[in-house]
This record gives C-alpha cells, structure tokens and sequence, in this order.
C-alpha cells in the first residue's frame, strides 16, 4: 500500500461558498489513517487557491469536496487553474452530493475519479492511493 | 549534477513554485537529486536569510500570529518563506496539516511561500530536512523564513535550535502548561509573545514573564516581552521592530555565526543517525537477542560499522 518512508501527500479542499465540511474532514481523517500526509486548506476557497497551494506544497493528489451543486463549474475550474500554474500533472479526485448524470460530464472535464454519498470510504482510500501512485511512477519517468 | 537538480536548480532561481515545492520534496524523501542540488545553492543568500522560530502550546495563535507577521512583512516588501510542522501518526504514520487554513489570505501571492511538513515520526531526520528547507527556500529568494511547530515534543525542540531568533508565543489562561514548559523552551525562547493580549489576565503573565526573562534583558535594552492581537493585527509591527533589532545584534555579536554552527552541528548528527538507522534496523532483524539493549547496542555498533558506506 502506502510506501513507509515517503508518505503519499494529498491536498483536500472545499473549493466555493458551501461550509459543510464533515464530509472534507471525514476523508481528511480517513486518509491520515492510512498513513497520507493531508494538507487541509478549510472551507470556502477559491479554485485559484487551492491550485496554487497544491503546488506550493507538491502534492500528488488534490481531493475536492462539494456539496452545494456548485461541482460542476468549481472542479473542472480547479483542474484549469493546475494547468495553467504547471500542475496538469496533478490528478484531481472529487467528491459530494453528485448527481449520477454529472459524473461522466466531470471525468470528461479532467476529474480523475468522482464519489458520492454511497461510495464506501474504502474504494475511495483506493482511489487515493492509485492515483498518488500513477502521479509518483509518471513523476519517476521523467 | 544530474539533469533533475540542474532544472530544479534552475527553476530555484526564477522563484518558481513547483521547482521549490518538489526541491523540498527531494530533501524530504532523500531522492538522489537532493544532494548535488543543496550542494550548488548560493550560500550567501542561506547567510543572509533571517529565520525566525514560532512555537508555543496548541492554541495559543501560532499559526493566526505567523499569518499577521505575514502580513506586515508582505507591506515591507519582504519575500517570506513559511515552514509549518505538524505531528505525524505514531501509528499510522500519516499526519493532518492544517497551519494552512489561517494561512490562505497569502494563497495567491507568489511572494509567500508556505510548506507544510509532517514529523514524519522519525528520531532525526525532521531536522535534516527542515533544515534543508530553510536553505532552498533562501536560495529561491526568501529574506525571512517562519519556522511555525508545536513546542512541546523532542523533535520539535530540535527543529526550533534551526532558528536564528526563536519566539516563544503563550496566551492567558494556559496556567498549568507554563509550568509545564518553564524547564524547557522558555530558555531557548529570545522572545515571549504574549498573544491574546485583550484576555483578562496578560498583564499578569506579561509581569511573570518579565521576571524570567531579567537576565535575557540585561543583554541588550530591546524588550524580550511583547503583547499581541495576532487576529487584530495588534502589537505586530513593534514586535517586528524589536526581532529586527535583535536579529542586528546577533550578527554584531556573532551569536548569528554561533548559533548557525550549532544548528549545523545538530542536522549533521540528525543525517548520521537517519543514514545509520536503516542499516541498524536491519542488523537487528537479522539478528533477533533477548540481551540487554545496551549491550546489544555496543555489539551491533561493533559488528556493522565497518560495513557502513553511506
């Protein structure tokens, strides 16, 4: 799973107006338990922000949480501003109350992975640590 | 030099985010690459750069403190580089960073460069690496760099040794942790930060502390006892005035040049014991006794040191 002495670090954001982070704090927690390093940036950011604190802080993953139906204007948002600030490599995961007809419209947008609220906190540790991966080898390669 | 530390190297210079944030990581996870590019920093900008240690029991206003001071350097002008350590996991080895949430108001200024940091559990190594930190984060261009750590730990005593001038944040009503800490950290502490100042009870704890710190006064005439508002922005450009004061009479003094050595001196020990501990780690896997440890130590020391290349 996790390499022990390089721990995976990922960045989990709540990009937008919504304030209800249980959710954000949920995979926050679950994912230091399985031995990531999680930058919280807190609720009510923009998508320009959390872009540049991924890369400030050299995550391999961002995870986003929304609840406010906002996702899809705010997410694709967050994977435009990785580009233009030099992080295109950087896969964005993204989370929250999603209708099934978005997911596609997300994924198509540059989103790595999306969960909603029946998707077990297990497959979404999974998906973290793949991607964190796949960011580690592609990063390796070069 | 390989061509990884030559193009991070490069992009040190032209202040690029991405290049610091993965130099940092290199250093962190002891990549290959790490080494010849800290070997090519420009040294003069690592002797110039003033860091600053900020620590103190949780919930004093460390972090909202840093943010405001921030803030003030940013109005001078000044580049500022911000190191931010949180505890990892000792079970699972993960860590929650969150200094960053009182952070954000500095998100998108390019002169404001923030690294969160985990302690990664590790005896040494914390040490080495913050240390390593600081120096990238000088050689891409920060004039003062924020070390921010919970002063309570072994390691984060290590971390604060890293800094020129150390700040000591407390804030009234924490009675008892003060006890606690008397032995300790306020004697590396150059200042003690009062935070929370409008709470009952600071003028209190301004007086005490006053008392303690008598001899550190003698020194020179700059106050060592400040109080502050962090979340107003209250008291934060005289304490600035007074570190910038402090920070000349170190170099005057040469307690700058002093302080430096010793802090090399830890990070040194700190990567002879992160290079060794693998090794060990090893020997005494394959080697399972039921001795007494100290013993087994000396033998281990004594059977494996010559095998050791790092």
């Amino acid at each position: 799973m996790n390499s022990q002495n390089n721990p995976y670090r990922v960045l989990i954001g709540k990009p937008g107006l919504d304030g209800h982070d249980r959710g954000a704090k949920f995979i926050a927690r679950a994912l230091r338990d399985e031995g990531f390093e999680v930058i919280y940036t807190g609720i009510r950011r923009t998508a320009a922000e959390i872009a540049a604190t991924a890369i400030q802080e050299d995550v391999d993953v961002v995870g986003l949480s929304s609840l406010s139906g906002a996702h899809l204007r705010l997410f694709p948002e967050v994977v435009n501003e990785l580009e233009t600030r030099g992080g295109a490599d950087i896969p964005v995961l993204g989370g929250g109350v999603i209708p099934e007809e978005d997911i596609d419209l997300l994924l198509k947008d540059g989103l790595s992975a999306i969960f909603t609220p029946g998707t077990p906190a297990s497959t979404i540790i999974r998906s973290f640590t793949e991607a964190c991966q796949q960011h580690r080898d592609h990063d390796a390669q070069k | 030099m390989t061509p990884r530390s030559e193009t991070l190297l490069a992009g040190l210079k032209r202040h690029d985010p991405r290049a610091i944030g993965r130099a940092i990581s290199a250093v962190e996870n002891n990549e290959e690459a790490a080494a010849d590019l800290l070997a090519a920093l420009d040294q003069d900008l690592i002797d110039k750069v003033l860091v600053l240690g900020i620590t103190g029991p949780p919930g004093a206003g460390k972090s909202t403190l840093t943010s405001s001071l921030i803030k003030t350097l940013r109005t001078q002008n000044q580049r500022v580089g911000i190191i931010a350590v949180d505890p990892s996991s000792p079970i699972s080895g993960g860590a929650i960073l969150g200094d960053r949430i009182r952070m954000m108001d500095h998100a998108l200024d390019p002169d404001v460069v923030v690294r969160s940091m985990a302690t990664r559990g590790r005896l040494g190594g914390l040490c080495a690496s913050a240390g390593a930190a600081v120096r990238i984060m000088a050689a891409a261009g920060c004039e003062i760099i924020l070390i921010e750590t919970v002063g309570v730990g072994q390691s984060e005593m290590d971390i604060i040794r890293l800094a020129d001038i150390t700040l000591m944040v407390l804030a009234p009503g924490f009675g008892d942790d003060i006890q606690a800490m008397k032995a300790g950290l306020l004697e590396v502490a150059d200042f003690l930060v009062v935070n929370k100042s409008d709470l009952p009870g600071s003028d209190a704890l301004c007086m005490d502390m006053e008392q303690i710190f008598l001899k550190k006064q003698e020194e020179t005439t700059i106050a060592r006892v400040l109080q502050t508002v962090a979340s107003e922005n209250k008291g934060i450009a005289d304490l600035l005035e007074a570190v910038n004061k402090f920070a000349e009479f170190l170099v005057t003094s040469g307690i700058k040049e002093t302080r430096r050595s010793t802090a090399l001196d830890a990070e040194t020990l700190d990567w002879i014991l992160e290079i060794l501990r693998p090794r060990f780690m090893e020997a005494m896997k394959n080697n399972p006794e039921k001795k007494d440890p100290r013993i087994r130590a000396k033998e281990l020391i004594h059977k494996n040191f010559r095998n050791i290349t790092p």
